[in-house]
């Protein structure tokens, strides 16, 4: 609901802020606002009856620790993941429902439909894949390269917080005001001042400026890591493949992030100030936007999607009992494609009147960039043939990818043609490819490091046979989801449709609604699957005592599960790719090392959630134009970062007995398998279980 | 600070001497567009290509005494860095302008 006179007008102390943007009336949102706030006081009571604000305060808000801030990440991610989720299951609902009338026009008005799939593109790729994806990284990586912690602590905490403050943006403005109605990239001039006079756009702006400048804060930070603060020995080309990827993904991340942040920062200037970059007339130009929000959106597709290789690569080796396949070719095509990834953007718009010559150019270097993720494809296969493949729920996360990311891969190299594509584009089958490869490619991989990597970050496993289920059901649910939509996109439904007119797609709204219906099942199979293993957390089937639950090759496996908060005791030397296989193999796994070092580790710091939430209300202000609130944050980010590089207090040491106190416990945990490793040493065959006693 | 304390890249931390050198240059390197453009001296042409030659002058000047770059052997990754990052500038800039040129001249945009 627009007030034509606040818009033109904002009030100085509420801004463009009335009771009538808050949706009392619209059936679908109001009872959620309801059921939101109710839950939420019934979360706050909870903590505050249990009085465990201090513990979370001191134990996560401020901690500076990466594993607590990854395991935050992925909190936030789980939590958005069921938002987005909600609006996927509306848009199949409501478009099953409003074909050629035989259910009437379904139950969503078109300003709803186009918020609805405008907030789902931007949480999905935004506040579910990114923060996952960072979450993992920020628990493995520095594990995995034998670092204490990421190079730059705080920074890392603030990264989480001005995240955080995107999620939040994005949230309140289902309850408050309205979001985009634009698409999720708000392609101009439709998200100009002229055509989206309401706050939707405004608060698309903020959610993604903030959170934006958070994500080249971690790329910073994790690139700084991988560079300065491997263990002694480990070269650059014996680092782990995750890390790797994460390494270039950062890079890329890096380079594209500040294009994302001009582009919008001049959309900005656009809307509030009457500049003309991507107007229609004085001399603005729309397709500026395009070109520039697909200058940073196809890197960014490869951002999402390296570390998915990455951890595909690490379950992969792992299970099958093998060390990698090819891996100095995987760590050259993640190379490539680091580069490459900046020669592919305009095939996002080769409608849009370049020519022949430049799609022509566009569309090779498309099909050439297929050919690193290719190889990568035969690495896994490889190193699956003639191995001991052990089938646990993360391998079927990594077969459920093989196949689904190879189909939408194929459908990608179609598109890439760019006579095919003026036949498909903005049709069904082009959200049908992206979905194949996201889904299919980058979510399944998250999955799977999510289910390998879960013992580390918690001292949990999660539960095999649930585990199982969710892959079969997602894997199933999304080619009924997605495949009769490939089909009605050939046929010529376009994206987006609030009301369809052709009876003829209607079988295939349903066969899609089924799909849905499924991965939903795989969600809350997830989720249970989580509730359950914690609850179970010391049930000996589900406890991890050793720390290395699955007998793997790297380093991150040679700590407790959950690590100590200074990750090891004692750092070892490197002479591997496979570090810990290498010295399971030599038989010096396990070892009390000559004596260890006290440790140096940073201090917990108020700064990140207080600097970082402060963005909050800069942002809202900012959204309705609520001046005084966005001076008042910005003076008070200002005090506290003057405030917080006054501050000398913010290192300490673990000294010695500390340290042989904890790493005593751990080293005897695992007293069986040292003495194991070390008898089996030159006949060293696989290690099990049942082999222990 | 003296200019031969390295920092962890292997980059010197530079002393005020270079700070300041590195100001006055920038400053000018600012002001001849500000000038040329203002005063309308000489054609757009000239102007633009001046613009141009100015703004890539100052990324040097602020990567040789704000960065510290200097290509010795201690700096292998700023170097590797800097290198890839003129790469991509350049593939998003001359792309851009590429396909600006196309679509200008195939919807007879600015005719």
């Amino acid at each position: 609901m627009v007030q034509t006179d606040l818009i033109k007008d904002p009030h100085v102390l509420t801004g463009k802020l009335h009771w009538g943007v808050i949706p009392f009336h619209d059936p679908v949102v109001a009872p959620v606002m309801v059921a939101a706030i109710l839950g939420g006081l019934l979360l706050v009571a909870f903590v505050t009856y249990k009085k465990l604000w201090g513990y979370l305060w001191d134990e996560w808000f401020t901690s500076v620790d990466h594993k607590k801030i990854g395991i935050m990440y992925c909190i936030v991610a789980l939590v958005m993941l069921v938002r987005g989720f909600s609006d996927a299951i509306l848009m199949r609902t409501h478009q099953a429902l409003a074909t050629s009338d035989s259910f009437g026009e379904g139950f969503l008005p078109p300003e709803h439909y186009d918020q609805i799939f405008t907030a789902h593109g931007v949480i999905m790729i935004f506040f579910v894949a990114t923060p996952l994806m960072v979450g993992i990284m920020n628990v493995i990586m520095p594990l995995q390269i034998g670092a204490r912690d990421v190079a730059f602590p705080f920074l890392n905490s603030l990264s989480f917080y001005l995240f955080l403050v995107g999620a939040l943006l994005i949230n309140i403005s289902l309850f408050v005001g309205e979001f985009a109605a634009t698409g999720w990239l708000a392609y101009t001039p439709l998200s100009g001042i002229e055509y989206s006079p309401g706050v939707g756009v405004d608060y698309w702006i903020w959610a993604l400026q903030i959170s934006g400048i958070g994500t080249t804060l971690t790329a910073v930070n994790f690139v700084a890591t991988i560079l300065k603060m491997r263990a002694p020995g480990m070269t650059m080309m014996k680092m782990p493949v995750f890390t790797w990827t994460t390494f270039c993904a950062n890079i890329i991340a890096l380079v594209i992030f500040p294009i994302l942040t001009v582009a919008i920062a001049q959309l900005t200037l656009d809307r509030y100030l009457d500049f003309n970059f991507f107007t229609n007339d004085d001399g603005g130009n729309q397709m500026m936007w395009v070109n520039l929000i697909w200058a940073w959106g196809h890197p960014e597709v490869y951002f999402l999607v390296l570390p998915a290789f990455g951890m595909i690569s690490e379950v992969t080796a792992t299970f099958s009992r093998k060390k990698l396949f090819g891996y100095v070719s995987l760590v050259w095509a993640t190379i490539a494609i680091t580069i490459l990834s900046f020669l592919v953007w305009l095939h996002h718009f080769f409608t849009m009147g370049s020519g022949a010559s430049v799609n022509a150019f566009f569309g090779i270097m498309t099909m050439i960039i297929g050919i690193p993720t290719g190889v990568k494809l035969y690495n896994w296969i490889f190193t699956m043939y003639k191995g001991r493949v052990e089938l646990t729920a993360s391998m079927w996360w990594v077969i459920a990818m093989l196949v689904t990311f190879t189909v939408g891969g194929m459908t990608g190299v179609m598109l890439s043609i760019p006579a095919n594509d003026f036949v498909l584009h903005n049709s069904m089958f082009v959200p049908a490819h992206f979905h194949n490869v996201i889904i299919g490619g980058a979510v399944y991989g998250y999955f799977a490091g999510f289910t390998y990597w879960f013992p580390k970050a918690t001292g949990v496993k999660l539960n095999e046979t649930l585990g199982k289920w969710s892959v079969a059901l997602w894997f199933f649910g999304y080619f009924f989801a997605w495949f009769p939509l490939y089909y009605t996109g050939f046929d010529g439904m376009t994206r987006r449709l609030q009301y369809i007119d052709n009876p003829e797609w209607q079988a295939s709204m349903y066969i899609s609604l089924i799909g849905v219906a499924l991965i939903a099942a795989g969600i809350a199979a997830q989720v249970g699957n989580i509730v359950l293993s914690l609850y179970k957390r010391n049930d000996p089937q589900y406890k991890d005592v050793t720390g290395d639950p699955w007998d793997a090759h790297t380093l991150e496996w040679y700590t407790t599960s959950p690590p100590q908060f200074y990750n090891f005791g004692d750092v070892p030397y490197i002479n591997d790719r496979d570090p810990l296989l290498d010295m399971k193999q030599k038989g010096t796994a396990y070892k009390r090392p000559e004596k260890y070092e006290r440790i140096h580790m940073p201090k917990n710091t108020w700064a990140g959630p207080v600097l970082g939430m402060l963005t909050l209300p800069m942002g809202f202000g900012f959204v309705w134009h609520i001046w005084w609130m966005v001076l008042v944050s910005v003076a008070a980010i200002f005090v506290c970062w003057i405030k917080l590089n006054f501050e000398r207090d913010k290192d300490y040491y673990v000294e010695v007995p500390e340290v042989e106190e904890i790493e005593g416990k751990f080293l005897k945990s695992n007293e069986g398998r040292s003495f194991y490793f070390e008898k089996n040493a030159k006949f060293y065959k696989k290690w099990k279980p049942s082999d222990q006693k | 600070m003296s200019s031969t304390e390295t920092g962890p890249g292997g980059q010197a931390h530079g002393s005020v001497q270079e700070y300041v050198k590195g100001l006055i240059l920038s400053i000018i390197l600012t002001v001849i567009p500000f000038y040329l453009v203002m005063t309308g001296t000489g054609s757009d042409t000239f102007v633009v290509i001046a613009i141009v030659i100015a703004a890539i002058a100052q990324i040097l000047v602020q990567m040789v005494f704000f960065l510290h770059m200097n290509g010795s052997s201690g700096q292998t990754w700023l170097t590797a860095s800097a290198v890839y990052t003129v790469f991509i500038v350049l593939f998003v800039i001359v792309g851009s302008l590429w396909i600006f040129e196309h679509l200008n001249h195939n919807m007879l945009m600015g005719h």
